[in-house]
């Protein structure tokens, strides 16, 4: 098992390390070259001159590799040029949590809709509740994320008045108020995966409950609810717990795109931001960071189904 | 491989069996199968709208009127956007764009990808490797996050959008092809061609490829969709096609100031795009059962 831990452990740091090499190679080796598209930006040319000696643009490309990689290793991701040139660290530290948070939340909503939805539609297989359901997971699946959010934006916030349309309010103000921000943004990005999710359960469960098990469970004499929710629902599950990995993916990319929506300043609206003010220390270390949230997701996953399910083996 | 049977049809006794091609075969069970032929039906009308768009619609895209944000009314279908635009004019044209990007990178990305699958499969050894590493890689991010990063690198406009798209979906071709060549190099017939003294291009493009169609035709369905979804999501960004050209993505972007006071700038052109992905959606599914093809993850 430590082995396998061990392996594992490393193949993450290596994807890490091949990402960062391609960023950082990539904006500097294609076509149009980017970070001179940048520098053009200053406009001043001593200005542009000082920006690249500081960036270090004036040295070879090895030693500015080596001098960035000796930074990144120290947490060091350099300055935002844009703005207040902000630092990129903080800039991420505040934004990742934010990012998390939605991410988190969206899991829940996903696992909400789709729990009661996959299990009645496979109870119920045929009925008019599976066809309805049916077809509303392909809309879910077929939804723009962002269109959704702007559609619940007009619906609860702009006529309802139930929910504010948009902004961040971190959990020290309340837990309303912070809560009552993400609700929006959480039913947003979790539909998509929520969609996914109850095609498996249903898919799942039904197969589960042809298994012979079931048949005693019902002979004798348990209750259909019972056996459906404490006998077969269980390892119905298990299929669920080898999605979870895409499931992260998902909902990292979701939040990315709808947190434009919402003006919440987590990772994704950090990243388009940099990347529409040509802000570039910015958009990599923004880009490291999602990089390092997705290797890292799925290596917890792929270490986490070993002790969800032992029948998994791991090679050694 | 199995074909589903087509569907029954009165037998043409004393005509000889026609050769059907794949293609009539296919077109034939779409036609009878109740949600792809809604998804055809809806693709088609969107097709024919999207080139004879200058005939469908009477108002310019472009052309802005005195008067904005009208409701939708009888003149104005979809309501008149912020600049004074026919919004139902706007849709119909961003069709072309969504369209043209969904063909043209899942297009590109197959051509791409099956490419490098085949000379993964077939030939194995260091370029194998090389290949492999890089599909892994790729593999474990999202597409749509990979199309922001090249976008990132490449920069926004149409061309750089498709080449963005297709490359961040390369890895999904290219990984299924090098997995159906590896289980079909080892069939008889492939054998029995090679005693033939055939030609590995030969084998490669006429007995491999042929055979790994069904989970490539499969994945480029539901490719397109996806590709439209990311090239909407890029231009709602601001990372894609210039802000003159009418897409369903940019009008979105474009009227996100508005939508408390213009409803229908938000929901229309979104149910367009929902529309279009969810009629390809439609068809995947039934091309899934059709070949039989499990459901990839």
């Amino acid at each position: 098992m430590s082995g396998y831990v061990l392996k594992r452990v490393l193949h993450a740091l290596i994807v890490m390390w091949a990402v960062a090499t391609l960023v950082f190679f990539m904006l500097r080796a294609v076509p149009g070259d980017p970070l001179r598209a940048m520098l053009f930006d200053v406009g001043d040319p001593a200005a542009a001159e000082e920006l690249r000696v500081k960036l270090g643009l004036d040295r070879p490309v090895y030693v500015q590799y080596a001098l960035w990689f000796q930074h990144v290793l120290q947490g060091d991701l350099g300055n935002s040029i844009y703005g207040s040139r902000i630092s990129v660290s903080r800039l991420i530290r505040e934004a990742l949590p934010r990012t998390l948070q939605l991410a988190g939340l969206s899991f829940l909503v996903a696992l909400a809709l789709a729990i009661p939805a996959g299990i009645i539609s496979a109870v119920k297989k045929h009925s008019l509740f599976d066809h309805v359901f049916t077809l509303i997971a392909f809309l879910g699946l077929s939804m723009p994320d962002f269109w959704l959010g702007i559609v619940l934006i007009i619906v609860f916030a702009v006529n309802l008045h139930w929910l504010p349309a948009i902004g961040y309010v971190p959990l020290s103000r309340g837990f309303w108020p912070w809560l009552s921000h993400l609700i929006l943004p959480s039913i947003a990005v979790g539909t998509a995966f929520s969609a996914i999710l109850a095609r498996i359960i249903r898919s799942s469960l039904l197969e589960v409950l042809k298994s012979d098990y079931i048949q005693t469970a019902r002979a004798k004499g348990l209750k259909e609810n019972t056996v459906v929710l404490k006998h077969a629902f269980r390892n119905a599950m298990i299929p669920v717990a080898t999605v979870l990995g895409i499931a992260f993916a998902l909902l990292m990319a979701g939040a990315v795109i709808v947190e434009n929506v919402f003006a919440i300043k987590g990772l994704g609206r950090t990243l388009i931001q940099g990347i529409l003010n040509r802000d570039y220390p910015v958009v990599q270390g923004a880009i490291l960071l999602v990089s390092a949230v997705f290797v890292f997701a799925n290596l917890f996953v792929d270490l986490a189904y070993t002790l969800i399910d032992p029948r998994i083996r791991y090679e050694e | 491989m199995a074909y589903a049977k087509p569907p029954a049809t009165a037998p043409d006794k004393d005509v000889t069996p026609r050769k059907r091609s794949v293609g009539m075969l296919m077109l034939r069970y779409l036609w009878h199968d109740k949600k792809a032929s809604v998804g055809l039906f809806v693709l088609v009308v969107f097709s024919l709208a999207a080139m004879f768009a200058p005939w469908v619609t009477s108002y310019d895209p472009k052309s802005m009127e005195f008067e904005m944000l009208q409701s939708p009314s009888s003149t104005h279908l979809f309501g008149v956007d912020d600049l004074g635009r026919d919004l139902f004019s706007r849709i119909v044209y961003g069709a072309r764009t969504s369209l043209f990007v969904g063909l043209s990178t899942v297009a590109l990305s197959l051509v791409l990808g099956v490419l490098m699958g085949l000379v993964a499969g077939y030939y194995g050894g260091w370029l194998d490797t090389i290949i492999m590493r890089y599909i892994d890689l790729q593999w474990a991010f999202p597409n749509f996050i990979i199309a922001v990063y090249l976008v990132a690198v490449f920069g926004a406009g149409l061309l750089n959008v498709v080449i963005a798209i297709s490359l961040a979906f390369l890895d999904d071709f290219a990984r299924i092809t090098r997995g159906m060549v590896l289980s079909i190099r080892e069939e008889e017939y492939v054998a029995s061609a090679r005693a033939l003294g055939a030609s590995s291009k030969r084998i490669l493009l006429k007995h491999i490829l042929p055979n790994s169609l069904a989970p490539i035709i499969v994945t480029a369905t539901v490719s397109i969709a996806y590709a439209i979804l990311a090239e909407a999501g890029l231009s709602f960004l601001g990372l894609g096609v210039k802000p003159s050209t009418p897409t369903w993505g940019l009008i979105l972007s474009d009227a996100r100031s508005f939508f408390s006071r213009a409803w229908w700038l938000g929901v229309f052109p979104g149910a367009a795009i929902m529309l279009v992905v969810l009629s390809i959606n439609f068809l995947g599914d039934t091309l899934r059962d059709l070949f039989d093809v499990r459901e990839y993850q």
